[in-house]
């Protein structure tokens, strides 16, 4: 079985940060905005580099996405950070019409997704972003799972010509993907070869996943592993291929199962090739304070709760 | 273009919004007819713009309507200012058509750059329009209009705010000051104050134009915007209208703010506004 090392934890924000310094060099057209929470989104090299290029909006997120949409209008393409609490539920309809409705080429890029934020708590805690950003007709909805991934996902959205939202999280976490990596928006990435199960996982949940196949095959499962980078457009072929193969699934994301991506593979294989599935997802709650870990425990994100899941669904199949 | 052009000019706009709103028994004549004007002065005489348009417009003016359900005075002046056929109104908030009930671009229709409609948030999309202006070395300008009423959306003091902190000095943003809103008037809805004191308190560059219906009036105003700008402050017109202006039953009331008149209500408002340069 193929093992996935570590390099060193590192946050997927970075990723984001490290990426767009990267773009200030490479891409004039690029400029950043942020609502008052740059060293949360990394963004100082950027700053550093491009002072012109930056637009510090204060706590004032409405007036971001309607700035970051008129700043497309002259060619730029802005990337707009925030929380992801405040770039999406506060500013939907800024979303929707000044961005989405228009066809602006906005990059919305949000930090702190899910209950990885942490002690902040629910206040902070949005589990519900998936969904509102996939719902907006022409949004590609992305969602990475470690720094190498966000990092090479933020180059490669400078280049997709469209809204995009790209979803990241503030903890330290496992950095495993190759540094070198292609990028293709809507391209699943299948992690493991499997022919029991198919987990398929976005985010944080992605490392988890690892985990849990890696767990499942001392037990004698092959799980096959897939990381959905993109929900929005979704890669059906790559899930309906595996599924076929498999014939159940799990999806596992940092994210309520309503909205997210367990609902987009449901209506997938709904449509093409109906299988048991159970989503590792948050059940419909708000989330709370504690550390990361205590919080994945607790709300069942973590490989634990991918093989409870592999077992039920599991058992689904054999009836 | 002379004043009596323009006259006749504004006589045929008002003709075209109250026929396409009739035609469809739906939209909003009121806040429309009111900036006639406007609409008339800025395309006509103010603004560099390239009717072959280009959404980036670098090298021309550029304006955003922010509130957007008086497109059916945008679209007029578009079309007679040469965006797209003229007879296309006649496809007003019909199924498939460009013109949609609040401006888009998901159609593509030439001239607009912005869907609007949900209000407060024109403002902020202007200032990122004239920051990339800044950014490009483009040294026109970046018009917006605002109906009052839509200044109680909270999105604008955010834009107002950072406008004024950033120096943003490429930018002419209009009220129309009509103190009309939908469900009365605006001292009646929620009443907004000074607006004067409270623009220049946030740091604009302030002037009032008495009189939004008189042409002459609207000129010299826009001028004089003009003349203020490139000084470190962004530049507000206080416009003051009358909603329905030149259908004498829409005047000084809220209630044609979103209301179409019937077949003897245009016949009416047509009588009083003579057919300039030919209905579509």
């Amino acid at each position: 079985m193929k093992k996935y090392t570590d390099s060193g934890n590192k946050d997927t924000r970075s990723g984001f940060g490290d990426g767009l310094t990267e773009l200030g060099r490479k891409n004039p057209n690029v400029v950043a905005l942020c609502a008052d929470l740059v060293g949360s989104l990394k963004m100082q090299d950027f700053i550093d580099e491009n002072p012109d290029r930056f637009f510090q909006v204060g706590i004032a997120e409405a007036n971001m996405m309607g700035m970051a949409a008129g700043l497309t209008i002259g060619g730029k393409i802005p990337f707009a950070g925030t929380f992801a609490n405040f770039a999406t539920g506060r500013v939907y309809d800024q979303i929707r019409q000044s961005i989405a409705y228009s066809g602006k080429n906005v990059k919305i890029c949000a930090s702190h997704s899910g209950v990885t934020l942490g002690e902040d708590g629910a206040t902070h805690q949005i589990l519900e972003d998936i969904g509102l950003m996939k719902m907006l007709p022409g949004m590609t909805v992305i969602c990475t799972c470690d720094y190498n991934q966000t990092k090479a996902a933020t180059l490669a959205i400078a280049d997709h010509d469209g809204p995009v939202y790209l979803r990241f999280g503030r903890p330290k976490v496992a950095n495993f993907t190759p540094e070198d990596q292609e990028f293709q928006i809507g391209k699943a990435v299948k992690l493991y070869e499997g022919t029991d199960v198919t987990i398929i996982a976005t985010g944080h949940l992605v490392w988890e996943a690892i985990e849990a196949a890696v767990e499942l095959n001392e037990k004698g499962i092959s799980a096959e592993v897939i990381n959905i980078h993109t929900i929005k457009p979704l890669d059906e072929e790559a899930i309906l291929n595996s599924v076929k193969k498999t014939g159940c699934v799990v999806t596992a994301e940092e994210h309520n199962f309503l909205g997210g991506l367990g609902e987009s593979v449901a209506r997938t294989l709904a449509l093409n090739h109906p299988a048991p599935q159970e989503f590792v997802a948050t059940q419909d709650t708000f989330g709370e304070s504690g550390t990361p870990e205590q919080l994945m425990e607790k709300y069942g994100l973590n490989s634990d709760a991918i093989i409870n899941a592999v077992r039920n669904v599991m058992k689904r199949k054999k009836q | 273009m002379e004043i009596q052009e323009m006259k006749d000019f504004t006589s045929q706009v008002r003709r075209d919004i109250v026929r396409m709103v009739h035609k469809v028994n739906s939209g909003h004549p009121g806040g429309s007819l009111g900036c006639t004007e406007f609409f008339t002065v800025l395309y006509q005489e103010i603004m560099e713009h390239d009717n072959n348009f280009n959404m980036d417009g670098i090298g021309e003016d550029l304006f955003f309507l922010s509130n957007g359900h008086i497109s059916p005075v945008f679209y007029s002046v578009l079309a007679r200012s040469g965006y797209f056929p003229i007879e296309e109104l006649n496809t007003f908030r019909l199924i498939d058509s460009r013109l949609q009930g609040h401006p888009t671009t998901h159609e593509g229709l030439p001239g607009v750059r912005i869907a609007s409609g949900s209000l407060g948030q024109g403002m902020s999309v202007a200032l990122g329009a004239a920051q990339a202006k800044k950014l490009n070395k483009d040294s026109h300008l970046v018009y917006s209009l605002h109906g009052d009423g839509e200044l109680q959306e909270g999105q604008n003091w955010e834009a107002i705010m950072y406008a004024a902190g950033n120096k943003i000095d490429n930018i002419i943003s209009t009220i129309d000051l009509n103190g009309q809103q939908i469900d009365g008037s605006t001292d009646q809805v929620l009443p907004m104050g000074n607006l004067q004191a409270k623009f220049e308190a946030f740091g604009w560059d302030v002037l009032e134009i008495k009189d939004g219906n008189d042409l002459q009036q609207v000129i010299d105003g826009l001028k004089e915007a003009k003349s203020r700008t490139g000084k470190g402050k962004p530049v507000c017109i206080l416009m003051h209208t009358v909603m329905g202006h030149g259908v004498d039953f829409m005047m000084h009331t809220h209630a044609w703010h979103g209301k179409a008149p019937n077949d003897e209500q245009l016949e009416k408002a047509l009588s009083q506004n003579p057919e300039t340069l030919g209905d579509y």
